[in-house]
């Protein structure tokens, strides 16, 4: 039986909850279906997501790409994962045993719960019981996705480290460098979100986003926390151009080195499904998730179609950036983390937060900002100086 | 260390081409893996107190790139000091495709060397041939005719583009701009076809010989090599678009791997490694060989010795290969296309069935080959890379005394500690790429 309690903590708004404490039964069935579709889903979705960025980059590239495993090669991803559940699953001989074995799952599992708040359609009737497409609503649900998103860290960090080699261990130093510095540009773009919404649920935001393409708020928020967004999210993922984890041409495979038959795998699986959670959570914070002009007939479909329309645009830039970008080196990524997109998108947080209260205030703040944003690139420029002069590197650079 | 990881490390051990800790390296040794540069002139010697630096022996890890790394072109094994992420010392080690090409060059006759020769930079080979033929022509004295000369020049001009191609594929991709791979081999491919027709093979011709070249251009020569110029000449400008203004990219290159003219010629360097620290040496131009004074072509110097320049100098000399090639068209005399000496060249086919001389001289020239007078040469020639040399003794048999080809690549990459040290890991993938050294030269 489910308490309320514990319904109130995991789905506030959602009217399946609603109908008391009668219908239990058919209400954690429901719980137990949406759980089970989302997991099914979410699997599919990766199956396609590896094959469609197979295919989208060997046409950038002049290749044709998979096409034997079934129609126009749409089965590889499957033909790849039987392949490697079959191989032989190697343990270094340094490695910490346990914490190897336990890393993949660290990495997988968030790349699943996280996907449990983001809302994909609208609502819908199951046996009368009016539900919210989405797994879970909790009141936290954005807090939730960073929790997520940080325990994700672990998973890569611990891999290197419990390799018991070299080039693993270059990777989840940098890794847990990345993934933190970046965390911090994230969490505070959303909180420029969390600012407009008023709410940390999803569902609210989604709600809050809708009737007009004006009350989007990538809009609304004037776009650069959506683009500081973009950036974090990328170096989150660890996609190229901020792929130094992995660094196939540095560091051979980054953390994953060591790794081979399904731990590998496993591996695969939590990256690609962390690319279609992070972009489903730019479309719920940014784009209005699944709302859109939709029609009479049919109106539980057209939320989701929208709401597939949007991701997949999301999900064709994260490929059409691994094919155009080289790899930005560590330094620089920390800079850019640190120095551009932390500042940014503090100060914007500030001004939003001042349109909130009154204009005018927004209008001090933005000068005191820019204030303090010259003064930042100042004491840098300082900085550089300092440094270039302690280590001469030897050269002039352009 | 266990019983077996000591006994691995000894079978696997390469001696003193290894980097050890600090603790057991002398301090020249130290200094030169710091990257200090030889023969510096006085003055621009680097002060001492400038390569130590201070690091506690606890705090590095010596790390092993290659010889299975995927950057590190083959089967170049670099030895790095790391502090964190950062180059303090670097060692190249070499050999792991050693075959003892020299060696087996004194066992081939004079004709049979092409084979031999054309293996070592497989990237460039026509270049290798052309410089054992030249020292050939010239330990014989003979002249070869003047078709012959410029398909020379017109294959390795080609052939420059074919091997400037494809460090643009490759560079791209060592600073995972992996699509730039394919692009820079589609456009090498429209090379490779060509070659293909007029040689018969794609690498490893043995196309030019001694005496001239194996067979004449195919018919209709002059549209295959105008189209595929046509046809490369705007696929570089979509490099441009691609890489040259793309901020990551120039962030990436920029700086990195910085050398300047003195540290260039201290370490004998040439090639694009040289002329991006501003010496406009380029044997084309200083030392003419071929026919290169009578066509038209810049020579192209960086100004700051970096890998972007190495990547400008190589996309613009792609360029000036397209413009010589397109002068070779209008210049190509005709005539014949290997010289008509019978002790140097085999008969026709055709003539062995009526002449008796004929098949007497395609007997011997087979069997024996053709003797070589007494003496010693040294030839160079400007391939994609720098200076490729060819050291030639004769004692006048059939075979070499002795051959030695002075390898660009394996002179430039002495300049891998001195272009590394202070760089990160990231950088050492650059700057390894900016050299773009073939092993096969490296190792011979």
């Amino acid at each position: 039986m489910m308490p309320v309690a514990l319904a109130h903590l995991v789905a506030v708004g959602d009217p399946l909850f609603s109908g008391g404490a009668g219908d239990t039964l058919a209400t954690l069935a429901i719980v137990v279906l949406k759980a089970v579709v989302t997991f099914v889903v979410l699997l599919v979705g990766v199956l396609f997501m590896v094959w469609f960025e197979r295919k989208v980059i060997s046409d950038m590239q002049n290749r044709i790409g998979p096409n034997r495993a079934g129609p126009f090669g749409i089965l590889q991803t499957l033909a790849d994962g039987i392949k490697l559940f079959f191989k032989e699953d190697l343990l270094p001989d340094r490695a910490d045993r346990r914490v190897f074995k336990l890393a993949p799952y660290l990495s997988l599992v968030p790349a699943f719960l996280a996907f449990a708040i983001v809302p994909v359609g609208g609502t819908i009737t199951i046996a009368h019981h009016k539900t919210f497409l989405q797994l879970a609503d909790p009141p936290i649900g954005i807090l939730f996705l960073l929790a997520m998103s940080s325990v994700a860290v672990y998973g890569v960090m611990l891999a290197g480290w419990a390799s018991g080699s070299k080039y693993p261990l270059l990777g989840s130093v940098r890794a847990s460098a990345q993934m933190v510095s970046y965390e911090a540009a994230m969490g505070l773009s959303v909180a420029t979100i969390v600012l407009l919404a008023g709410s940390l649920s999803t569902h609210d935001i989604v709600t809050a986003q809708s009737g007009g393409v004006t009350n989007l708020f990538i809009l609304k928020a004037g776009l650069i926390p959506f683009f500081i967004f973009m950036i974090a999210a990328t170096a989150e993922l660890n996609r190229p151009p901020f792929d130094l984890v992995e660094a196939e041409q540095e560091l051979v495979g980054g953390f994953h080195t060591e790794y081979s038959s399904i731990r590998f795998a496993l591996f695969f699986l939590a990256e690609f499904m962390n690319t279609i959670t992070m972009s489903a959570v730019v479309v719920t914070l940014f784009l209005g998730g699944p709302s859109g002009p939709g029609f009479h007939f049919l109106t539980w479909l057209w939320p989701i179609l929208w709401f597939v329309a949007k991701l997949f645009v999301f999900l064709f830039t994260y490929v059409w950036l691994r094919a155009t970008l080289p790899r930005l080196r560590y330094d620089q990524l920390m800079d850019l983390g640190w120095k551009v997109l932390i500042p940014a998108s503090l100060g914007w947080l500030l001004i939003m937060a001042a349109i909130q209260l009154e204009l005018w205030y927004a209008g001090v703040g933005l000068v005191l900002g820019l204030l303090a944003w010259a003064m930042l690139a100042r004491a840098m420029r300082v900085g550089r100086e300092r440094s270039a002069s302690t280590f001469a590197r030897g050269g002039v650079t352009p | 260390m266990t019983d077996t990881s000591s006994r691995l490390t000894a079978e696997t051990s390469e001696g003193a081409q290894e980097l050890v800790s600090r603790a057991e390296t002398t301090p020249a040794e130290l200094r030169r893996e710091e990257g200090a540069t030889l023969r510096l002139p006085e003055g621009v010697a680097l002060d001492p107190g400038d390569v130590s630096i201070e690091v506690a022996e606890d705090e590095t890890m010596i790390i092993n790139m290659g010889p299975q790394h995927p950057s590190t072109h083959g089967v170049l094994r670099v030895m790095m000091e790391l502090e964190g992420e950062m180059v303090l010392r670097s060692k190249p080690v070499i050999g792991y495709l050693h075959t003892g090409m020299e060696k087996t060059g004194e066992d081939l006759m004079y004709m049979q060397g092409g084979t031999n020769v054309t293996r070592m930079d497989y990237l460039a080979p026509l270049f290798n041939e052309l410089v054992f033929s030249m020292a050939v022509e010239q330990l014989l004295e003979i002249e070869v005719p003047e078709r012959s000369t410029w398909i020379r020049m017109l294959m390795c001009e080609l052939n420059r583009m074919s091997s400037h191609l494809l460090f643009m594929a490759t560079n791209g991709m060592d600073l995972g701009a992996v699509s730039m791979m394919i692009y820079g081999w589609r456009e090498r491919e429209l090379v490779l076809s060509f070659f293909e027709k007029t040689t018969g093979l794609r690498m490893n011709h043995n196309y030019i010989r001694p005496g001239g070249v194996a067979a004449d251009l195919p018919s209709g020569w002059q549209e295959d090599v105008a189209g595929l110029c046509d046809k490369i000449m705007p696929r570089l400008d979509e490099y441009d678009d691609l890489l040259t203004g793309q901020p990551i990219f120039r962030q990436r290159t920029e700086g990195v791997g910085v050398i300047t003219g003195e540290q260039a010629i201290a370490l004998s360097a040439t090639g694009p490694l040289l002329r991006s620290a501003g010496v406009a040496w380029d044997l084309r131009r200083s030392m003419p060989y071929l026919h290169y004074d009578q066509v038209d072509f810049d020579v192209v110097v960086g100004s700051y010795g970096d890998s972007f320049d190495r990547y400008a100098i190589r996309l613009n000399e792609i360029r000036e290969s397209i413009r010589i090639v397109r002068q070779i068209i209008d210049l190509m005399p005709e005539g014949d296309y290997r010289i008509q000496d019978k002790k140097v060249t085999p008969p026709p086919r055709g003539r062995i069935d009526e002449s008796m001389e004929a098949l007497i001289h395609h007997f011997k020239l087979f069997t024996e080959g053709f003797k070589v007078p007494e003496g010693e040469v040294y030839v160079a020639v400007e391939s994609p890379r720098g200076e490729l040399g060819c050291y030639l003794v004769s004692d006048g048999s059939a075979k070499p005394y002795r051959l030695h080809i002075r390898g660009p690549s394996f002179v430039n990459l002495q300049a891998l500690p001195l272009l590394m040290r202070g760089g990160m890991v990231a950088d050492a993938v650059a700057v390894i790429s900016s050299i773009d050294p073939v092993m096969g030269e490296v190792d011979r």
